[in-house]
């Protein structure tokens, strides 16, 4: 296939997905009104404790919204697929899986584009925040390196699915709620017991929160940043691959095992 | 000229909590533009046969080869070559008819205009109204998303077609519509057509060779009419019943 055709592979799976998002928009608008209220409440808290904590929870909330958003629709498109029975059409189509996989990441990574800019001015206005002393191509810039190491994850996350479509899609909970526990998204990693602690440091939620506080509320410059932005793309760089190669095992053992098949 | 299909020694096992042979020691072939039937109960093995020439099972021995093209190893020269249309029609049942084809085609590198046309026509032939093509498909009836299947398999233009029971649980009249359309196909595009069917007047009426299938062995294969005169029986269930030592009736019961 030639590079039109790649690129027609891609856009399928952003062309699909948003028709699935339009077809259920009232759950859209249920899960986005939840999300608002998350953050407006979380935010709440933080004016209860002390104005300056407002901005250090909301961050919390917007850069997990953002990126779980990333970790979910890339592996949720591949429990939906286990679901309908599309996956053999999908897999058996004259796609790389590569082309496959960019494709649901291209869909995930502009959804959350979308929605987390939409909480973000609601916050900005019911909080009335000043975000002028703060480094905003700084905290652009970590936000897409970050989205590059969920994606990773979410990469890696596709296949606890496509091995099992109900049990897969539990434990791709179970691994999202232990990322929320262990990476600071409202405290810091420092009051996690000792034990728990050594986790944090492997998740890069854990790198993206502490560098968007530093860009909001510090206003650090570039160079305080890049550090964390490096070690961010550096985690990119290894994850995403690691996910297709992991993703491709993991589709070679259902090929061989026959756990594709819905039916028939 | 090289075969559209050629299976050696094709075994494949599944182990759940027992091993269950699903396919046992598969030789055959199919000449270009054939229609091969394979018939047999639930369980025979037809599906899984089906799903190692759709590149999406590993057989455990033998070969299996399209076009030449070795089914593990060249997985990725075969896929613009071969579609599938499978007993339960697969989509996105919340999106509708053209959405599910758009997606498709898209997948196929066909552009969006060129797609749409080409699935109107075939949608046409199969008698299927136009103006449900924007209704979600879950409203649509199990003919109606059976016939969005067949044009979702046939718009790509292969040039071989795996069709896993195409008209199983149809009504008479769709299945009377499928049938006729895949007859047309075959005598303007040249297809090579691999059909598995429970339905041995349809094998009779549809195949140029058929083979039945049964426990992942064939216990039998040639031209209708040639096993029909060969086994001097009326028809194929009879032939089924010669063979196997079973009643066709009561082997689909069974499954």
């Amino acid at each position: 296939m030639n590079l039109k055709a790649h690129g027609y592979g891609s856009i399928a799976f952003v062309e699909r997905n948003f028709a699935l998002i339009k077809r259920y928009f009232g759950w859209e608008l249920v899960f986005l009104s939840y999300n608002i209220v998350n953050a407006l409440a979380i935010g709440l808290i933080g004016v209860y404790m002390g104005k300056e904590m407002v901005l250090y929870l909301i961050i919390g909330a917007l850069v997990w919204g953002f990126l779980s958003i990333l970790f979910h629709e890339i592996s949720e498109s591949i429990a939906w697929e286990r679901w309908e029975g599309t996956i053999e059409y999908t897999f058996m189509a004259p796609i790389s899986r590569f082309v496959h996989l960019i494709g649901n990441c291209l869909h995930a990574v502009t959804y959350g584009v979308i929605r987390s800019t939409l909480i973000l001015m609601i916050v900005i206005f019911f909080f009335n925040i000043s975000i002028k002393d703060a480094n905003l191509l700084g905290l652009v810039i970590i936000l897409l390196v970050s989205g590059l190491s969920f994606v990773g994850l979410g990469l890696v996350a596709a296949i606890l699915p496509l091995l099992s479509t109900e049990k897969g899609v539990y434990a791709t909970h179970i691994f999202e709620a232990v990322l929320l526990l262990i990476s600071g998204v409202y405290y810091e990693i420092d009051v996690l017991p000792n034990w728990i602690r050594p986790l944090s440091y492997i998740s890069p939620a854990t790198y993206t929160l502490r560098a968007m506080r530093a860009a909001l509320l510090e206003g650090a410059a570039m160079k305080q940043l890049l550090p964390t932005i490096l070690l961010l793309v550096a985690i990119g760089v290894v994850l995403i691959p690691l996910g297709m190669l992991i993703f491709r095992e993991a589709e070679l053992y259902a090929k061989r095992t026959g756990k594709l098949k819905r039916s028939g | 000229m090289e075969h559209a299909v050629k299976c050696v020694g094709l075994k494949k096992t599944f182990t759940k909590k027992k091993s269950v042979t699903a396919l046992d020691q598969i030789t055959f072939s199919i000449e270009q533009r054939e229609i091969f039937g394979i018939v047999g109960p639930n369980g025979s093995g037809k599906s899984t046969l089906i799903r190692i020439l759709s590149t999406l099972l590993i057989p455990d021995e033998g070969s299996a080869y399209i076009f030449g093209y070795d089914v593990v190893r060249d997985y990725a020269k075969i896929r613009p070559l071969i579609n599938r249309v499978s007993v339960d029609a697969a989509f996105f049942k919340g999106i509708s008819a053209w959405e599910n084809l758009r997606y498709a085609a898209r997948l196929y590198g066909l552009g969006s205009r060129e797609a749409k046309e080409r699935a109107l026509v075939i949608l046409r032939q199969l008698g299927f109204s136009e103006k449900r093509f924007h209704e979600p498909l879950e409203d649509l009836s199990r003919g109606m998303q059976q016939k969005v299947a067949i044009a979702r398999a046939f718009f790509t233009s292969p040039m071989l077609l795996l069709l896993d029971e195409p008209t199983t649980g149809l009504d008479p009249r769709s299945k009377q519509e499928v049938q006729k359309y895949i007859r047309t196909s075959m005598s303007h595009n040249g297809l090579t057509i691999l059909l598995s069917t429970h339905d041995m007047h349809e094998t009779e009426m549809l195949c140029d060779r058929v083979a039945i299938i049964i426990d992942g062995r064939f216990a039998v294969a040639g031209r209708p009419q040639e096993l029909l005169h060969q086994y001097n029986k009326p028809n194929l269930e009879e032939v089924f019943l010669e063979v196997t030592g079973k009643a066709w009736l009561e082997v689909e019961d069974e499954s």
